[in-house]
């Protein structure tokens, strides 16, 4: 364990601690545990923001999308790689199958056919083969993410033409056939399939369709595009400058913003909002559309600085400029001025927080502060645990049984008015102060933020002390913080690992090669986000072929 | 921003070859044609047994709950106080406990890991709990197999997994739930006509395509991949049952009426535990209607996620706060604001029960035909303790099971409730569990 410790903890302070190498062990045996063992899924299913957006490429904008989906999971940090194991459940097909019905419904509506069916039928009021077979074999290569065989276009033709005949409407037909399209395993489960690799005799590759989906969902959490697809289908996805020209091209596109929004929606947890309310007795500023733009402010601010103005990482944390709204100024405190009118949508508008100022960075946002508080007040604990759990990449144990939390949070105790008394406290108590020690003294330099990110100073009318401390670096308050947190290490490669592990679907072994290689990369790139995802997608650890792929090929 | 790929896709579809007229045989529409489901006479058979589980957070407190007295002359305690009127119909069963065989406890979760599901493991692993075992048996030939509900606005807030796929994701909104089960699919068993719709015929045949597409893509994938498409595909069975439901004339249920419309749902995400219960009852009161009407013999409801952080009005510490911080009220004798909270889950567990068992079958009631399996995440929540698990069962099960009684097992495995519930349901079984948490024999003294 402790020879585990020394590339992360390099403090004295943190190197003493028994249970800061305990949390290391922990993130060790998560990861070791992660990588595919030879029966792992190699598949996923298509997220929700994967199935709009899907939606919003091959049929466009206009198809509204309304239902829910089947829960996501996460799994070693991340939904990406809790959907590898997710499967449908029974009432999860049924709002597929909504969702399909709805959705072909709108496609073939009179107001989007002349657009969106390439074609149009001899008859409307009978079937028509040839137009079906246009318009489904294009439709399912989207869809399906990959060339139709000739046995599937011509399944779902004659699908068509028998619910056109037998409602008398060549469009009904088309919408039949689409939404089995849209309710199929093929649409939503993204497989990767193998073949025979002719650069190198007897070995095998990931063919190139699965490259393409695999690429596109890492840079642009859509599906592969007409271009990508072309790639696949002539080649030139397996050749390094075939492969190089793709990436280089899927990263100059402006589609790479909703890639990167995808990706830090993921591992930032951004999924538990939908579960996230206030009490609004308390925090009556705390409303649903806060909700909404709290996650708003912060991807914007991450597009901002990581792909408009390729900024470092680590400023993502100390920088002062972000954007916010009328309703998220009144949460703040902060008087900006918005010319829009009453009723009208708020506008975003562009803020640098003075030098000063408490707050800087993502982690003085509510999509932080707010997001890991309980519901009626702040919990230094759960901040300093998301802390560690999502951007350091650290495990951190759940409570042990049997301990009384006495004290702890009795907020109207007449002795321990704040937090970090109450904290105190409880850190008396053996069995728990372990873990506190790894959690509090992170969350207490926040808790000038309550409970929905608006700013205070006192708790109970007693001033609130934000020292703290991160793996020994002291500091004072959030900003303090956020400069110890800059400089952490752990925080750079847990991005890294993250980058991977979400492009991959495979959490990688602390030790990996390519992974190491990718994280020096991303330090020579001055911790350049767009180069570490250029790393990624062109490196070895994407396309990898496990063990169980021979004997999927040779049983083809 | 994606205005480019936009202009790509439009070329695209528009570019299309069109391919030559090739088909391939595929008996795509043979039901279609086959209309011999217009009329089913009533059979006569007895009314299947119900099921429902009930999951409330955080146990019931950590004052001395447990009856003294055992079998029928017992005395509930005041935490249970709202259940008195129905104490005929229940059983009470306490001192079971889940063994963890040196696995962790890892709290709130590992006591109903064992208790669901009979298996006691370290990873996350929850598979096969009590009422999917028994939807099995129940639940196949109705509309829907089951219907989980959960009443804080999370659908991961639920204790219902299958054997195969896992947790089952629950129904949040009761405006939802009221359309998928009474909404334009729904046929009143106690329509003087019954035709088949045709659009569901079509729609069925239709499903069949995708069918035709599972040994294709089977070739392509390893065994994990398989696994997880067989899921899809019984997953997908369960919906072409349900059109299969829906074509059949439905036996006459005079005990089924259909409720009225809901109006609008408040907000999904639910803070206060008033609110919890608020939808709680209109659950119960869709829940109770559906199993009435034969949509599904098989109901979940969860009233929150376990380590519960619903509050009460004004008071900002959520209720598993409460639990750890709270002191004993040495006049009273126990924890007054966990008790609020309790008091208010047994009240809503009681008029749940009461709704079930004000709908007439007969001479009997909706309850009689029917077990309830209510049960919570810790015996005693303050130390997250595994031992000392309440379970309170209603109804017989239409006569299946004896009732009235507290059945005292002080150290006994928990799961033997289970098993015995599972038989009564007329699981096949005669052990359940893994580990220490096997057990070979039923309760027999509330076997009917």
């Amino acid at each position: 364990m402790n020879k585990l410790m020394k590339p992360t903890f390099s403090t004295a302070a943190a190197a003493a601690s028994v249970l800061s190498g305990w949390l290391l062990a922990q993130d060790v045996s998560a990861a070791a545990s992660a990588p595919a063992s030879a029966n792992a899924p190699l598949s996923w299913r298509l997220g929700p923001g994967q199935y709009r957006q899907t939606i919003v490429e091959v049929f466009g904008p206009s198809i509204s999308i309304t239902g829910r989906f089947d829960p996501e999971y996460r799994q070693d940090g991340l939904l990406t790689i809790g959907a590898r194991t997710a499967s449908i459940s029974a009432s999860g097909v049924e709002r597929y199958d909504e969702l399909a019905e709805n959705i072909a419904a709108q496609v073939v509506d009179e107001r989007n056919r002349d657009t969106l069916i390439p074609c149009k039928p001899a008859s409307a009021t009978a079937s028509d083969e040839a137009c079906a077979r246009q318009f489904l074999s294009a439709a399912g290569r989207l869809l399906y993410r990959r060339a139709l065989t000739e046995e599937e276009i011509a399944a779902s033709v004659k699908l068509a033409g028998i619910v056109s005949q037998a409602k008398h409407d060549f469009y009904a037909g088309l919408a039949g056939a689409l939404g089995n399209m849209l309710l199929s395993p093929n649409f939503l489960y993204v497989y990767k399939t193998f073949e025979p690799d002719p650069e190198q005799n007897g070995k095998l590759r990931l063919d190139g369709y699965s490259k393409a989906s695999v690429l596109s969902f890492f840079l642009w959490n859509a599906p592969p595009d007409d271009a990508l697809l072309s790639a696949a289908e002539n080649g030139e996805i397996h050749t390094k400058k075939g492969l190089r020209r793709q990436v280089d091209r899927m990263l100059a596109s402006p589609s790479l913003e909703n890639g990167v929004r995808a990706f830090f929606s993921d591992m930032l947890g951004f999924s538990e909002f939908e579960t996230l309310a206030k009490d609004p007795m308390f925090f009556p500023r705390f409303t649903p559309r806060v909700i909404d733009q709290a996650q708003e402010q912060t991807l914007r601010t991450i597009v901002d600085l990581l792909v408009v103005r390729q900024g470092d990482y680590r400023d993502l944390f100390t920088t002062p400029d972000t954007f916010l709204t009328r309703s998220l100024a009144a949460l703040y405190g902060i008087p900006i001025v918005d010319t829009t009118d009453n009723g009208q949508p708020e506008r975003w508008i562009p803020y640098s927080f003075p030098a000063d100022d408490p707050r800087a960075g993502i982690l003085s946002h509510a999509s932080f502060v707010a997001l890991h508080s309980p519901s009626g007040r702040s919990s230094p604990t759960d901040r300093g645990k998301a802390l560690r759990e999502y951007l350091l990449c650290q495990a951190v144990p759940s409570p042990p049984a049997d301990v009384s939390f006495a004290v702890v949070q009795d907020t109207n105790h007449p002795v321990y008015r704040t937090a970090r008394e109450r904290l105190g406290a409880h850190a008396t108590d053996a069995a728990c102060s372990g873990c506190h020690k790894i959690t509090d003294p992170i969350g207490l330099a926040l808790e000038n933020f309550d409970s929905a990110g608006g700013f205070r100073t006192t708790e109970n009318g007693a001033q609130i002390d934000t020292s703290g401390e991160l793996n020994g670096t002291k500091f004072d308050g959030p900003v303090g913080l956020a400069k110890a947190l800059r400089s952490d290490p752990a925080l750079t490669a847990c991005v890294a690992t993250r980058a991977v592990a979400y492009a991959s679907g495979r959490t990688p072994r602390r030790g990996d090669a390519e992974l190491k290689r990718i994280q020096a990369e991303f330090a020579d790139n001055r911790y350049n986000f767009v180069e570490l995802l250029r790393e990624v997608a062109l490196s070895d650890a994407l396309f990898s072929v496990p063990p169980q792929a021979t004997q999927l090929v040779t049983a083809r | 921003m994606k205005s480019g790929r936009q202009i790509t896709r439009r070329r695209l579809l528009r570019g299309m070859l069109a391919g030559s007229a090739v088909t391939v045989g595929l008996p795509l529409l043979d039901c279609v044609l086959n209309t011999n489901g217009t009329a089913f006479a009533s059979t006569g058979a007895p009314l299947p047994a119900r099921f429902a589980t009930w999951y409330w957070p955080l146990g019931l407190g950590e004052d001395d709950w447990t009856p003294k007295a055992t079998g029928v002359n017992y005395t509930l305690p005041p935490q249970m106080a709202p259940l008195k009127p129905l104490q005929k119909k229940m059983n009470f069963f306490t001192g079971g406990q889940v063994f963890l065989d040196g696995q962790s406890n890892n709290v709130h979760f590992t006591g109903l890991q064992g208790l669901m599901t009979g298996k006691v493991a370290n990873s996350r692993e929850y598979l096969g709990s009590i009422d999917a075992l028994i939807s099995e048996v129940i639940g196949k030939g109705s509309r829907f197999r089951s219907i989980e509900v959960a009443c804080a606005g999370s659908p991961r807030d639920c204790w219902s997994a299958r054997p195969d796929s896992g947790v089952q994701p629950a129904e949040i909104s009761p405006v939802a739930l009221y359309s998928r089960v009474f909404g334009a699919e729904f046929k009143d068993p106690n329509a003087a006509e019954f035709t088949p719709d045709p659009e569901v015929m079509l729609k069925k045949s239709v499903l069949s395509g995708i069918t035709e597409e599972r040994q294709a893509l089977m070739k392509r994938l390893g065994p994990a991949d398989r696994e997880k498409l067989d899921n899809y595909f019984t997953s997908l069975r369960e919906l072409e049952q349900k059109l299969e439901v829906q074509l059949k004339k439905p036996e006459p249920l005079p005990s089924c009426s259909i409720p009225k419309p809901l109006p609008m749902d408040k907000e999904p995400a639910v803070t206060l535990s008033m609110d919890a219960v608020e939808r709680a009852d209109l659950f119960a009161g869709l829940l109770a209607h559906a199993l009435a009407c034969g949509q599904t013999n098989v109901v979940n409801l969860a009233i929150s996620r376990p380590q519960s952080g619903l509050r009460k009005d004004g008071d900002a510490t959520a209720h598993h706060t409460h639990t750890h911080e709270e002191q004993i009220d040495p006049k009273l004798g126990y924890q007054p604001v966990c008790r609020w909270f309790t008091d208010n889950y047994m009240n809503a567990l009681a008029r749940f029960v009461s709704r079930l068992d004000g709908i007439k079958e007969g001479d009997r009631t909706l309850l009689d035909s029917m077990v309830v399996f209510a049960f919570t995440d810790h015996g005693a929540p303050r130390l997250h303790s595994v031992r000392n698990y309440p379970i309170i069962t209603f109804g017989n099960g239409g006569g299946r099971i004896k009732t009235g009684m507290h059945i005292g097992r002080p150290g006994d495995q928990v799961t033997r409730v289970g098993l015995t519930i599972q038989q009564a349901m007329g699981v096949q079984t005669s052990s359940w569990g893994v580990g220490s948490n096997r057990v070979t024999s039923p309760i027999s003294e509330v076997l009917a």
